[in-house]
């Protein structure tokens, strides 16, 4: 059973600031600033590979992430996606 | 407009114009010294207007206007024009700067160096910049900080210093009569005096300083200092900003740049001098 | 080069956007006053890609371009409001017809460059109003509605949903169904402009040229108090200079404004355009000058070197005119009653 598709715009399209762990972001074609936490970041650079559901970026996160073996994660994952898109940082694919 | 006036602060030139004279002789004492915008080019007009015909004369009443406006901003007394003049130049500022990065903010200067110092209004940051600004540093500006959006300079907009109520006994104490402007009582943000900065201010408002520390001052705490983080610089400086939005990456870039290249820091201060003890220690410390 | 001691205010700014060429020679001083007039009537960024590039005194230069650089963020704001409504109302698949400042700059016309944009303006088609609604309160907007007479107000007399505002993007969009008030007296062909609008890349729509020519009619003369009234009217002289190379153009224009029954006020815009920005009109589209256009053109340029607004007699005639158009006299009282007894 797949969830939505998210797509975000390649990573060209935002400029990103390191800051005591925090994420400091312009996402170029909002012109908008957000201060991101994790996993958010993360996320992005997830679906820079491609439009994906929540269970699709938690494998892509394991491969370069020491993830725990929770079944919950993929729900914090749809959860953050739905506040990213809400943000306009990602988009239904 | 009857009366008028062409005025330059640091790089921006305004045009001020008035029903009535004597908001314009008001503002040529006080800012005796000062050039005229550049070319008689203004970037800004301001206009203090009555905003019904009669209230020109009967219990006059000015009315803000200019390229940009409030437009349920209530009307001031004829009393209360240097006022008056400085809420229009403010809020053209505050509205129609694009050239620069603004941060509603106050900052000095030492040895080509800038502390800029921002917080809410009655924080202290226009009274502490004052004081500086007697006691051997350079005034850059009491109420707006300009961040040069390719440089991450910052230039100087020494206007007229806004003191308010205690503030103008304090400063009384430390400059001269001949430049301050008229006392005015019972205005909307309580008893208010003009100060010039000094005469060095004025010469230099078209050097730029390189800023090296943040502060967020707190008046009326008990003395306590803590370092701001980058992140929380960032977010509390874009709240002070008005047109941080409207500036896209450029303003992003400046941004980031100030807080990732300058150290935060908060401070609470219960009185003035103690506060001038806390900013003169964290500056000497600055390179240790 | 004299003249423009005598001519300031609005009148200049009219004269240099039409023909820029006149702008170096301008006295120096003149400048301030230009730049003012041009803030009032929103037009500096217009001004600004007029005059690029022309020999100006450097402080004119670097204010002009602070204002081309003001319009490309303006333009990316309304581009990206535009975009987040896409996606908002993707999943409906109705009809989106972008309108006025966005729809030219999501459609690269001239009439976009440099221009002023404030809110989203897009119509949709009455039926789809409620899932329209619906779909934009999910997505994060939210009435900006004072009570319950404006809410009644917006959705039974004018011809637009109550305005919506984004909880968190802090910016107004304006849902329309028709382009009018239904209360006004001429009545457009609302489903016409629904049907004959042209898809964009990304889905969303814009008018067909014609109709985009006499919604920008309409929205000058038969819906407003002519405030703003210059930037308006440039905006009809860069669509028609844009529009008028496709052959068959005027039939066409005359042919849709007959349908929308809004041909008074189409030959209006255009003799007025023709007066003060030398467009080239169909004569006959156009017709003879009427009396009161002098009127229109000294209401037009009712702007000083102050950037005040001047001629009030003028102005205040043409408001009252403005609230009459959109509402039948009865109704208008009661409109104004309620108001007055509110307070």
């Amino acid at each position: 059973m797949t969830g939505p598709l998210y797509r975000a715009d390649p990573p060209t399209m935002r400029l990103a600031v390191e800051a005591e762990g925090l994420t400091l972001l312009y996402h170029r074609p909002s012109g908008m600033t957000h201060v991101l936490g994790p996993p958010a970041p993360e996320l992005l650079t997830a679906l820079a590979e491609g439009p994906a559901d929540a269970a699709e970026i938690v494998r892509r996160l394991r491969q370069h992430h020491d993830l725990q073996d929770d079944a919950g994660i993929e729900a914090v994952v749809a959860a953050r996606l739905d506040e990213l898109e809400a943000a306009g940082l990602v988009s239904r694919a | 407009m009857r009366h008028g006036l062409s005025l330059g602060v640091g790089p921006v030139g305004f045009r001020i114009g008035s029903a009535w004279p004597g908001p314009i002789a008001a503002l040529r004492g006080l800012y005796a010294g000062y050039p005229e915008a550049e070319d008689g080019i203004a970037d800004f007009t301001v206009r203090l207007e009555p905003n019904r015909p009669w209230r020109r004369w009967i219990r006059p009443s000015i009315a803000i206007g200019g390229d940009h406006r409030l437009p349920e901003a209530a009307p001031l007394a004829l009393a209360h024009g240097l006022l008056a003049a400085e809420m229009g130049m403010n809020l053209q500022m505050a509205l129609g700067l694009r050239r620069y990065l603004l941060l509603h903010a106050s900052a000095v200067e030492r040895d080509g160096r800038a502390l800029v110092m921002t917080g809410a209004s009655g924080a202290g940051k226009s009274t502490l910049a004052a004081l500086l600004g007697e006691r051997g540093w350079r005034l850059l500006g009491d109420e707006f900080v300009l961040v040069d959006l390719a440089g991450g300079g910052l230039h100087p907009f020494p206007r007229a210093v806004s003191l308010k109520n205690a503030a103008i006994t304090l400063l009384e104490a430390e400059a001269p009569p001949e430049r301050f402007g008229p006392v005015l009582e019972e205005t909307p943000k309580g008893r208010i005096r003009h100060l010039r900065p000094r005469a060095e201010a004025i010469h230099r408002m078209a050097e730029p300083a390189v800023p090296a520390l943040i502060l967020f001052p707190r008046y009326g705490y008990d003395k306590a200092l803590r370092p701001v983080g980058a992140a929380e610089a960032f977010v509390r400086l874009t709240q002070a900003s008005t047109n941080y939005v409207s500036l896209g990456e450029a303003g992003f870039r400046a941004l980031t740049g100030l807080v990732t290249a300058n150290p935060a820091c908060a401070i609470d201060y219960p009185d003035t001098d103690g506060a001038i003890d806390l900013v003169e220690t964290l500056w000497a410390n600055l390179d240790a | 080069m004299g003249e423009s001691g005598r001519v300031s205010g609005a009148a200049l700014l009219a004269r240099l956007l039409a023909d820029p060429a006149q702008a170096p020679g301008i006295d120096r001083r003149a400048w301030t006053g230009i730049l003012a007039a041009a803030r009032a009537e929103q037009l500096i960024g217009t001004l600004a890609w007029r005059l690029e590039g022309l020999p100006l005194p450097d402080r004119a230069c670097a204010i002009l371009r602070d204002a081309r650089d003001g319009a490309a963020q303006a333009r990316q704001a309304a581009l990206w409001e535009a975009e987040m409504a896409r996606r908002a109302l993707a999943g409906l698949a109705v009809p989106v017809v972008l309108l006025k400042g966005t729809a030219f700059v999501a459609a690269g016309l001239s009439a976009g460059v440099g221009r002023a944009i404030g809110d989203l303006d897009i119509l949709v088609r009455r039926h789809d109003l409620p899932a329209v609604e619906a779909a934009l309160l999910g997505a994060g907007w939210e009435w900006v509605k004072e009570d319950d007479y404006d809410d009644l107000y917006y959705r039974r007399w004018m011809h637009e949903l109550p305005p919506l505002i984004h909880r968190t993007r802090d910016r107004m969009i304006d849902v329309h169904h028709t382009i009018l008030p239904p209360t006004a007296r001429p009545t457009p062909d609302a489903a016409a402009l629904v049907d004959a609008s042209i898809p964009l890349e990304n889905g969303l729509r814009i008018l067909c040229p014609e109709d985009m020519v006499i919604h920008a009619a309409a929205h000058l003369l038969a819906d407003g108090d002519l405030a703003g009234g210059l930037r308006n009217l440039w905006d009809i002289d860069r669509l028609l200079r844009e529009f008028m190379a496709e052959p068959g153009f005027w039939a066409r224009l005359e042919e849709r404004a007959g349908r929308h029954q809004l041909r008074a006020p189409l030959a209006r815009a255009l003799r007025l355009t023709e007066r003060l920005y030398a467009t080239p009109v169909d004569a006959d589209l156009a017709g003879p000058a009427r009396p009161a256009d002098a009127l229109y053109v000294r209401r037009l340029l009712a702007r000083d070197g102050w950037g005040r607004g001047t001629r009030r007699a003028t102005r205040l005639a043409f408001y009252v005119r403005s609230h009459w158009l959109r509402m039948p006299p009865a109704m208008l009282a009661r409109h104004l009653w309620i108001k007055l007894r509110k307070g």
